[in-house]
């Protein structure tokens, strides 16, 4: 199939951007996505010029590392796929394909269609883990947990920390991700001791790295490559709340 | 790598692989196409250095797995093997872990040998049967 590409190339967060058409002739449908691109760059390379620039990593769809605006959507068009997991056969003979970085202010272009998510990073060091000891691996009876509660625990353990619902949100909100870390933690008895000044800690730093507000919207879990539910950013709120009525920080 | 330093090798099919692989490496050296600047964010760069390192790599393993005159785990010798095919060490000679020192380009690397020792369970020959 031939199809036509237009790529948002910039050099670096410092200069401008542009849509750069590119057009590919004899791909097949059974390629993925980025193997696709990668076609596309060994001929970028083969006469000289500079390959598109892209995040990927494991191409399975559990890193985290893809990051592409397709066609307006983040991940493209299928549901519940990361991009690697995204194939030629979803488009269509002679389609135009628009492929763009994540935007948000907190995400910086570094280069073509690599941005910058250390914000994420520092969100998890502000408190997205667990620092008493929990001994090692406990035997699987041996702290009975509710199946309803680890299943719930285990949708919001989904996150890849791509940024999808970032990029998806129109407030660059970071509510989604957030609220899966704290969600998966304070569901989970070894979550406990810090669940409180946790949810404190990584509201703090997402306030700070620059992330807008949730507005209900409800496009991150639309766009989530894992699908993760809304009702995660309620516990996000109903921690927030609970932890702020009885902070010793207030 | 696969076929001539695999989990079984012998000197000769390993000296091949040096040849190859020698080749390869010039060939790397004298036909890559680099684009961009070392001054800026370059996946071609990344990706070449990488290749440049298994290049590296792949030598010093060939050249372990030559002077290795033994059968030992995953390095099986095909000359040196049993009668029933089992793999047949050399503690006399080879009970050491080799650390390579790095020389700079083109020089050998220096053998640095740290002695195993086994105070608890004694060296055996294994056997499945
Ligand atoms: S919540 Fe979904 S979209 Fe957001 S970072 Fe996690 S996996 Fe990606
Ligand atoms: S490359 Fe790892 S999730 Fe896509």
């Amino acid at each position: 199939m031939k199809i036509h590409l237009k790529i948002w190339r910039q050099p670096n967060s410092e200069m401008p951007g542009k849509l750069v058409n590119y057009t590919l002739d004899g791909i097949i449908p059974e390629v993925s996505f980025l193997e696709m691109l990668d076609i596309l760059n060994e001929d970028l390379l083969k006469k000289g010029d500079e390959p598109v620039a892209f995040d990927n990593d494991c191409r399975e769809g559990i890193c985290g590392m893809c990051s592409l605006y397709i066609n307006g959507r983040p991940h493209g068009p299928e549901q519940g796929v990361t991009v690697c997991q995204l194939h030629m056969r979803s488009f269509k003979d002679e389609d135009t394909i628009y492929v763009e970085p994540w935007r948000a202010k907190s995400f910086p272009v570094l280069k073509d269609l690599i941005v910058d998510r250390a914000a994420f990073d520092r969100i998890i060091q502000a408190g997205g883990y667990i620092s008493v000891n929990t001994g090692s691996a406990p035997d699987a009876n041996a702290i009975p947990i509710p199946r309803e509660v680890a299943k719930e625990a285990f949708e919001a353990a989904d996150c890849i920390g791509c940024g999808a619902c970032v990029a998806a949100c129109k407030n660059a909100s970071a509510m989604l991700f957030v609220a899966t870390k704290i969600s998966h933690l304070a569901l989970l008895p070894q979550g406990q001791v810090e669940r409180q000044s946790r949810v404190e800690k990584m509201v703090a730093q997402m306030d700070k790295e620059g992330f807008g507000a949730c507005t209900n919207t409800g496009a991150c879990s639309y766009e989530c490559p894992k699908s993760i539910p809304l009702n995660h950013i309620a516990r996000l709120n109903r921690e927030y709340l609970s932890a702020k009525l009885t902070s010793n920080s207030l | 790598m696969w076929n001539d330093c695999g989990m079984s090798r012998n000197k000769e099919g390993l000296k091949k692989a040096k040849d190859k692989i020698k080749a390869l490496e010039e060939e790397f050296w004298k036909n890559l196409r680099m684009v961009g600047t070392n001054d800026e964010l370059n996946q071609t760069l990344e990706k070449s250095l990488r290749v440049a390192d298994f290049l590296e790599m792949s030598q010093l393993m060939v050249e372990d797995a030559l002077h290795r005159n033994e059968s030992c785990g995953s390095h099986f010798r095909e000359e040196y093997q049993t009668e029933e095919g089992e793999a047949q060490r050399d503690d006399d000679n080879f009970a050491y872990v080799a650390a390579w020192e790095y020389q700079g380009k083109n020089k050998p690397e220096v053998l640095h040998k740290e002695a195993l020792k086994f105070e608890n369970a004694k060296l055996t020959q294994r056997n499945y049967k």
